[in-house]
């Protein structure tokens, strides 16, 4: 019997589950998940808890429900990976042997990062939403706020999500207008690009949305540490900005287990070739989303058409074939911009996100790199597809290579 | 995308002044573009400018982090030696092109 462990229960982890069970034999293949918590978060849906719009019920459920029957489930902190004798440790002392390695363990925030962040005003003015505890104290704290300087800072790049800041300045915009409080609320966009946005044309056109919704954008700010006695972050190069709320996008790194067995980048991002998805040091270990120091969006659109690439990509290693899959960098975000509209952007590792219209040609129904109705619908949308179709691996109706049909360059 | 005359020899640079072909690159060249950013080069810029090109050439992710990282010098270290926008500047002095600061 051959196996193959997966790292992490997560969007790629739970996808790639799915898939390889339908694909592998069962009485040639054992597949084994391994994660360190039972409760699988709707990620994008976190953006939407500080207006009130989710609640914690709409973005959890068990992990349980997505994984199929027979793959062994495990759930346990992982130790590290020992590559060189093919064997994972678990932090119980559990060793698990593979042949094939797939790592999914994601990204997370860590606030620990930036001294002061952490400090007394942590949760009480200074918030993230990336983790559901800190959405959930950020639309505690939005219930009652009358106003003041509100400044949302990413600390570096990359982040998950790189347009969730975005839109988060822009919903609370409409938030704090509809409220009748807009006029009391400055909203400073405090970036370490030098723009809105990590691509030119896009960054272009979405650093005008800002304006035009009255979002003052600061870029080039890198941030060292917090004021909390004075409320102000600080950046390297001593510049102030001074706060009354902060919604800050904390530094991110990959798994920890990732940097301690050698497969990490200095962010513990594992290192691994772009195309193929296989590590640059052992054959038989393959990374997927945002565990990967890829240069694309940290997104589930990623993981999604990067399930698609690994999973011919395994076979191919499977039958001792060169590998047929190439991953191109795909990614496919909404942007939700307030008042119910939506933008929507279609990029890859060599083409920047550029207007147009999507998935059909000309005809859309949705359009690329503009505000329209129809976005904000398909990233409502979205969730169902998430919950049913995307984490159980079944068929999409967008191709995981990007086209340049219906773009305009 | 034009030609650039620096250190006597004609350079492939972009608009902004980066460099298109890093393999074009020298020490001479570093000192050039340095002095035109207002930098006096000293070995600890050449140390930094010799790891993000490192890393660049061998296709690794480069952020102010990771410099911050090297043990050659520490974030605020970074600043001082390239005030104000020390990735772009050491990117343009290091002869490769302008960080896109990753997605």
């Amino acid at each position: 019997m051959k196996k193959i462990v997966i790292l992490g229960a997560g969007t790629g982890g739970t996808i790639m589950a799915n898939r390889l069970r339908k694909l592998l034999e069962r009485d040639q293949w054992e597949i084994t998940i391994v994660d360190q918590s039972k409760t699988h978060y709707y990620q994008p849906g976190f953006l939407f808890i500080p207006f009130g719009m989710y609640t914690k019920e709409d973005v959890i459920k068990p992990k349980m429900n997505f994984l199929p029957g027979g793959v062994h489930v495990i759930f346990e902190q992982i130790e590290k990976i020992d590559a060189t004798n093919n064997h994972v440790i678990l932090n119980d002392g559990v060793i698990l042997q593979y042949d094939l390695l797939i790592v999914a363990t994601g990204t997370h925030t860590c606030p620990e990062e930036t001294p002061g962040m952490t400090g007394p005003l942590w949760h009480k003015d200074i918030f993230d939403f990336y983790t559901i505890d800190g959405a959930i104290a950020l639309a505690d704290f939005f219930k009652t706020w009358q106003g003041g300087e509100l400044v949302v800072n990413i600390a570096d790049m990359p982040i998950k999500c790189p347009v969730a800041p975005l839109e988060f300045a822009m919903f609370a915009d409409a938030f704090f207008v509809e409220r009748g409080l807009r006029n009391k609320v400055n909203i400073t966009y405090v970036t370490p690009m030098s723009g809105a946005f990590t691509k030119p044309r896009a960054s272009k056109v979405l650093s005008a949305l800002l304006e035009e919704k009255n979002i003052h954008i600061v870029p080039d700010f890198y941030i060292e540490r917090i004021d909390n006695e004075k409320k102000a972050i600080i950046s390297y190069d001593e510049k102030e900005i001074l706060f009354d709320c902060l919604v800050t996008i904390p530094v991110h790194k990959g798994d920890p287990a990732i940097g301690v067995s050698g497969l990490g980048d200095e962010m513990n991002f594992m290192k691994a070739n772009k195309h193929t998805m296989q590590s640059d040091l052992f054959p038989n270990i393959f990374v997927i989303g945002d565990a990967s120091n890829f240069p694309t969006s940290k997104a589930g659109s990623v993981v999604h058409f990067e399930a698609d690439v690994l999973t011919e990509n395994i076979m191919c290693a499977i039958e001792n074939r060169p590998f047929t899959a190439s991953y191109d960098g795909h990614a496919n975000c909404f942007i939700e911009t307030g008042f119910g509209k939506g933008a929507l952007i279609d990029f890859n590792y060599d083409t920047e996100p550029l207007p147009g219209s999507f998935p059909f040609p000309g005809i859309g129904p949705l359009g690329l790199l503009k505000e329209t109705r129809a976005n904000h619908y398909g990233k409502v949308m979205f969730r169902w597809i998430y919950w049913h179709i995307l984490l159980k691996g079944k068929e999409m109706p967008i191709d995981s290579k990007m086209t340049m049909a219906g773009k305009k360059l | 995308m034009g030609q650039k005359l620096i250190a006597g020899i004609n350079i492939d640079v972009n608009d902004e002044g980066y460099l298109t072909n890093s393999s074009q690159w020298n020490k001479e060249i570093a000192v050039e573009i340095a002095k035109e950013e207002g930098i006096e080069i000293t070995e600890k810029h050449l140390a930094v400018v010799n790891f993000i090109r490192d890393k660049f050439l061998k296709g690794e992710n480069l952020t102010i982090r990771s410099v911050g990282n090297s043990g050659i010098v520490d974030i605020k270290g970074f600043y001082s030696l390239f005030p104000g926008a020390p990735m772009k500047k050491a990117a343009k002095i290091a002869g490769i092109p302008k960080p896109s600061s990753c997605v």
